[in-house]
């Protein structure tokens, strides 16, 4: 059982719209390492945890990934907002526009639809940890950093 | 800080009354926004904390300086909230009032309580 917060984790306040970029973030949201699939991670392999330490993390930090999916979809649903067609277009954003227009939807940056295959649950404790750690990794390292080297090289700007 | 109650109940039936209920809608006026942007930011600043402590705890339960700061941000914060939420609005469904408020303020992807 969840209560919502009306509130982000952290604020998300973007000044200039932005589809390109929101093209390469949204895989944050329903990429293969992105926060959906981490909160789906955590969320779906408490169940089988042998203790509660075990139990009582993997619940809380999948919690804690829905704030995180959540302040994603607000950078994606501030950077394409009031996105004219050119711009759309412009950003490669075309055919995600004739499927689901503006609306912020789990797929990957190369618009491949999220899928529960991204997550595994082993019905082994050990064995699911080490996929947490390594998605994780994925997530973190490969990921953030990857946007910020996209970001870069656009020399676009993202504001808080 | 000078903060006016505007939670529009008409009843008279609020539980505490520590508050003024003036009635008033002028939240958006230059001073009042600065200090609801200041304690929306604190009572951020107190809910990351207590989720980071929370997950430390997890697994270090034993850890009395943790569980310490646990209880005293909790205690803080739930005092912030309650002035909070009189003046501003909901910030979780659970909050009683007499006129439904969760539909007045623009949601947090809008910009809405940050």
């Amino acid at each position: 059982m969840w209560t919502y917060n009306k509130t982000l984790q952290y604020p998300v306040n973007i000044k200039c719209t932005d589809p390109k970029l929101a093209k390469v973030i949204i895989s944050q949201y329903g990429g293969p390492d992105g926060e959906l699939a981490a909160s789906l991670r955590y969320l779906s392999q408490r169940f089988g945890m042998p203790d509660q330490k075990s139990k009582a993390i993997l619940n809380d930090i999948g919690t804690e990934e829905l704030a995180h999916l959540e302040m994603v979809g607000s950078i994606v649903h501030q950077l394409t907002k009031g996105a004219s067609i050119e711009e759309i277009e412009k950003a490669g954003l075309g055919e995600y526009y004739t499927d689901h227009g503006l609306d912020v939807y789990p797929a990957s940056a190369a618009g491949v639809p999220f899928t529960a295959a991204y997550i595994a649950c082993k019905g082994d404790p050990i064995a699911n940890l080490q996929e947490d750690l390594a998605a994780d990794e994925k997530d973190f390292k490969c990921n953030y950093e990857k946007n910020i080297e996209c970001r870069n090289f656009w020399k676009l700007s993202i504001e808080k | 800080m000078a903060i006016e109650e505007n939670r529009n109940c008409g009843c008279g039936n609020n539980d505490d009354d520590n508050y003024m209920q003036t009635m008033t809608n002028n939240n958006n006026c230059e001073g009042n926004d600065e200090v609801r942007r200041e304690m929306i930011n604190q009572i951020k600043s107190y809910d990351f904390a207590i989720n980071e402590l929370a997950l430390y705890l997890d697994t270090h339960p034993e850890d009395e300086k943790a569980l310490c700061l646990h209880r005293r941000y909790c205690k803080e914060v739930k005092e912030l909230k309650d002035k909070y939420q009189k003046v501003y609005g909901p910030l979780t469904i659970n909050y009683p009032c007499n006129k439904w408020r969760w539909l007045e303020e623009p949601w947090p992807w809008e910009r809405g309580n940050y």
